[in-house]
């Protein structure tokens, strides 16, 4: 994930070769123009030094995110209160999701945008190249209001991710701050999307038309479209939050003629689409490796583009089956039910793309392989289990239970997170020009997949049998799964510091990388020598 | 996941056998499997045997000994759920019958669409020396996969529909409830027959920390439960007085979110009498796990009875707020309405949670003048036009009740104030 070349001690010689064999005439100055040291880092308008700053951050913040996880099922471990309060046991739920959405799996997808959207469609950086170092930059200050906001009297933010109002106006300062992090994070997502729309639109490389980018590119683009939608929605509720809790507006106070159901409809019409913004860079990364890995084309690409773009309209038509038990009349159900069903279409036929892409080719099982056969597995399940959410009345049965905590966990974790484990592995010896150790990578895949299914399988149970989420104690019929559920949480947890020491060693010691260590590979970045010299595509590849 | 499933279900033909069985207080998670390879062994004998084995690895390893001790304790008082209660109202057994068709289909799908999967990456790989085909696209395919789940989902949207439409039709009811939530409990009123009453969680704090061993129905006990009669349709209005509250009984398929402000509503009719848990579905604050739902259905002549005697016990509980008390049956008193009422936020102790549940003990409000003190408890504190956590209680407790608790907390723990507030100064008050 750092960028070799340019760390003297280390990878200075083959960033050198390289730089001559690819571009003679500025492998020399490009020394001359930027500082060194963590002033490289801070100044940086480098797409790829930006692309690991995102990764290496969201890095830390998973890891983060996963501790106040695995205090939360520490809590739940068996039944009765040991460890922490309620009132502290609902923020860490509520920072969890908050740190895991926004600080993790977004800047996460953006960290691949920018070391990949360049690379794969022939641009030598992002269009705004500074703006890209601004977006990156406002996110650590975010994530500073956000922690902070646990050492503040009333402590952090504890009504969960989703902010209801009036529990939210009721909350201390906290609140305040999570709402000022949002706004900044929101900020840097809406400056990121502009960036990388600018760059796919304006500066593809000659012949590489829109039906002919990878299907990586597609996905970011339109999800980029929809951060643009949506971030401004969430910052205008937030914001309406803000003047009720302190400037005596009722936009949620139903005794000022406000509705608190209205905070919900604002917050989901951000909120659902935003599921999308977090899948659609897995999809990408999926579509890029299943073909790599066959041996064969991508099965059905241009539908792949109409499912990726139908999804992304019905995602603003379905916000209210996060609402179903708020007492909407019949004939709202109805609709919200039809169009999430609907959903179900498009995503089916990506699913059925990935087998059909398989299907006869010549297959291999690297790690990244099998990360992206593990999303596609245990994303379908999430699938499944979010169609059986659609249908309103077994909703209602389901609504606010641990089943939906099953079905995110299966589409985020298994869905997003295990794509960008493969995306790693996969652009990991372009990034940094050293191969990974594959067995150390396999076991990764394995403990994951195991520990995954161990902590969130029996979440399912424990939803349909009645137990609430975000509950800091519960009934004793919930003992066992609970017991189950922790325990794997702990196995999923530790078995990510696998992919840390392996990404570390790789970087500092790991075997040198061909140019192209995957065969079926075919996407412009592998015509690029290993690792990718720290300027690209000066003078654009032409596509035929 | 269909293998999950099956043995899921075979584990619950088991668990319906044994449920009766009063010997099997616990049941550990080995049994499941034991249940599975052999569904003839008796039950009895095989929760006797599962448990040795538990037992003698528990001796064996340290670290399997914590697991199974925690296994073992976590199930002593109650089986192990995995599906759906089983419904007692017919919109709850659609519910049920509704997710079992729509998992079988999706079941079938799933392994349809895997078995191709798994059955490529068996046969297609490179290591056989499978040479890769170079397809890349089928219209006639793409068109068949896009339309048959089409009419798959509409297949299962339309009984969906019936459902959704019976729910929401809570016209005709025999009886309306009125259904409030608060931080942190349940309050029901009987509109038609004018009593009412609020129901807390009667679970003690000593069980919750663990000083205590867990009941049977730990965390979904109250002092007092709705209760309703047998066969007859139930319309219940939703609301709440603060924060958003769900209302939520599983056995019934019913969840309605109580919104302050709004009044809501749902209908149920349960035929069978018994006592129905649920617990507040939606994230109120620090107590949200601690507020249960329980309800009673009994027969028309208990139900009558009951209603009578609320009648009669509300009325004559109706303090007649013109006595004046002593100042230490007041202190009595107001100790089990602090408790109820107050204890959640500003602790027994007195001392509160600091910041935002402020301390009481020592306070310049309830060590002050009383008609502060009053205010505060009659009108709750707004803070710029907004509730805070602390809200008025003026239509919660009667005049006597507010009395006897300001009078406690300005004579508890290190407060001396030494006056008696009477229930004649709060109806003052309340003008």
């Amino acid at each position: 994930m750092s960028s070799i070349p340019h760390d003297h001690a280390t990878g200075h010689a083959v960033g050198h070769v390289v730089d001559h064999a690819v571009d003679r005439g500025h492998a020399h100055d490009e020394h001359a123009h930027h500082p060194g040291g963590i002033m490289r880092w801070i100044t940086t308008t480098n797409h790829k030094d930006i692309g690991t700053l995102y990764l290496w951050f969201s890095f830390i913040m998973f890891l983060v995110g996963g501790c106040l996880a695995l205090t939360i099922r520490t809590e739940l471990f068996e039944p009765g209160l040991q460890i922490v309060d309620p009132e502290f046991f609902n923020s860490l739920t509520t920072l969890h999701g908050l740190v895991m959405i926004f600080l993790a799996i977004m800047p996460a997808a953006v960290g691949f945008a920018n070391w990949q959207v360049p690379l794969m469609i022939g641009a030598p950086d992002m269009a705004f190249a500074r703006m890209n170092n601004w977006s990156f930059w406002l996110l650590p200050f975010a994530a500073t209001l956000l922690f902070t906001s646990f050492f503040v009297p009333g402590g952090a933010a504890a009504g969960g991710w989703t902010l209801y109002a009036p529990l939210s106006v009721q909350a201390g300062m906290g609140m305040d701050l999570t709402i000022f992090a949002i706004h900044i994070m929101g900020a840097s997502s809406i400056m990121g999307s502009i960036n990388i729309i600018t760059t796919i639109l304006n500066l593809r490389a000659p012949g590489m038309t829109m039906m002919k980018m990878p299907l990586f590119v597609w996905t970011w683009l339109i999800t980029a479209y929809l951060l643009i939608a949506v971030m401004p929605v969430l910052a205008g509720a937030v914001t309406m939050l803000l003047t009720d809790r302190h400037f005596n507006t009722s936009f949620f106070n139903a005794a000022g003629g406000g509705d608190p159901v209205m905070f919900q409809h604002i917050f989901w019409f951000f909120g659902h689409p935003e599921v999308y913004i977090m899948i659609f860079p897995a999809f990408g990364i999926v579509s890029t490796i299943i073909p790599a890995f066959s041996r064969k084309p991508l099965f059905g690409y241009a539908s792949m583009v109409y499912a990726t773009s139908s999804i992304a309209i019905l995602s603003f038509l379905v916000w209210a089956h996060h609402m179903f038990t708020v007492g909407m009349p019949a004939a709202g159900q109805l609709f919200f039910m039809y169009m999430t069903m609907l959903i179900a279409v498009p995503t089916g036929v990506k699913v059925f793309n990935w087998v059909a892409t398989m299907w006869r080719g010549s297959m291999t099982f690297e790690t990244p392989m099998l990360f992206a056969i593990g999303f596609i597995f245990l994303f379908t399940m999430g699938g499944f289990t979010g169609l059986v959410l659609a249908i309103t009345p077994v909703d209602i049965a389901l609504q606010d239970t641990y089943y939906v905590v099953a079905h995110f966990h299966y589409v985020l974790v298994a869905g997003s997170l295990f794509a960008f484990f493969g995306g790693i592995y996969y652009w990991l010896p372009k990034w940094c020009g050293r191969m990974y150790n594959e067995t150390m990578g396999k076991w990764h895949f394995w403990l994951s997949m195991i520990f995954f299914n161990v902590t969130f399988f029996p979440m399912h149970f424990l939803g349909l049998a009645g137990m609430p989420r975000r509950v800091p104690d519960y009934a004793t019929q919930f003992a066992d799964w609970n017991l189950v559920a922790s325990i794997g949480a702990f196995g999923f947890g530790l078995s990510q510091l696998l992919l840390l020491y392996n990404v570390v060693t790789c970087i500092r010691s790991g075997p040198p990388a061909p140019a192209k260590p995957w065969e079926g590979a075919d996407t412009l970045e592998w015509t690029l020598p290993s690792p990718a010299p720290y300027h690209t595509f000066e003078t654009p590849p032409v596509v035929q | 996941m269909s293998a999950l499933r099956s043995c899921a279900n075979c584990a619950g033909r088991w668990r319906r056998v044994t449920r009766g069985s009063a010997e099997i207080t616990a049941e550990p998670i080995f049994l499941r499997i034991v249940d599975v390879f052999g569904e003839s062994m008796d039950c009895t004998k095989a929760a006797q045997r599962a448990g040795q084995a538990v037992r003698l690895v528990a001796k064996r390893a340290a670290p399997a000994a914590i697991v199974t001790s925690a296994l073992m304790s976590g199930a002593a008082h109650a089986a192990r759920e995995y599906n759906l209660q089983p419904p007692v109202t017919t919109i709850g057994e659609q519910i049920v019958d509704l997710h079992v068709y729509i998992m079988w289909i999706s079941v079938v799908i799933f392994v349809g669409v895997f078995a191709v999967m798994f059955y490529s990456i068996f046969a297609h790989r490179k290591s056989k020396g499978h040479q890769a085909a170079q397809f890349h696209e089928n219209t006639t395919v793409e068109v068949v996969w896009t339309i048959i789940p089409f009419l798959i989902l509409v297949g299962m949207a339309l009984p969906a529909t019936r459902t959704i439409l019976e729910m929401k039709d809570t016209t005709v009811p025999d009886l309306t409830i009125k259904v409030t939530g608060y931080q942190w409990k349940w309050g029901y009123d009987y509109i038609d027959q004018g009593f009412g009453f609020v129901s807390n969680l009667k679970t003690p704090y000593t069980q919750i920390y663990n000083q205590e061993p867990k009941g049977e129905h730990y965390l979904l006990e109250v002092d007092q439960p709705m209760v309703v009669p047998a066969g007859k349709r139930i319309r219940v209005l939703i609301t709440a007085g603060d924060v958003i509250h769900s209302w939520w009984v599983p056995a019934f398929g019913v969840k309605q979110d109580a919104i302050p402000g709004f009044v809501r509503d749902a209908w149920f009719r349960v035929d069978k009498p018994g006592i129905y848990r649920g617990q507040c579905a939606e994230l109120c604050g620090k107590e949200h796990g601690f507020m249960p739902v329980v309800v009673e259905v009994v027969s028309a002549d208990q139900y009558a009875a009951w209603a009578d005697a609320q009648k009669k016990k509300s009325t004559a509980a109706a303090d007649d707020p013109a006595k004046v008390w002593d100042a230490k049956d007041l202190i009595a008193r107001g100790e089990a309405v602090y408790t109820a009422n107050c204890a959640a936020c500003h602790q027994a102790t007195g001392k509160g949670v600091s910041p935002a549940f402020p301390p009481l003990d020592g306070s310049k409000i309830a060590t002050g003048p009383v008609a502060a003190h009053l205010d505060t408890v009659l009108n709750g504190v707004v803070k710029n036009g907004q509730a805070t956590a602390m809200l008025p209680f003026k239509n919660t407790l009667s005049p006597t009740e507010i009395a006897a608790v300001v009078t406690y907390e300005r004579n508890a723990w290190g407060n001396h104030v030494g006056d008696a507030v009477q229930p004649s100064q709060v109806v003052a008050a309340k003008q």
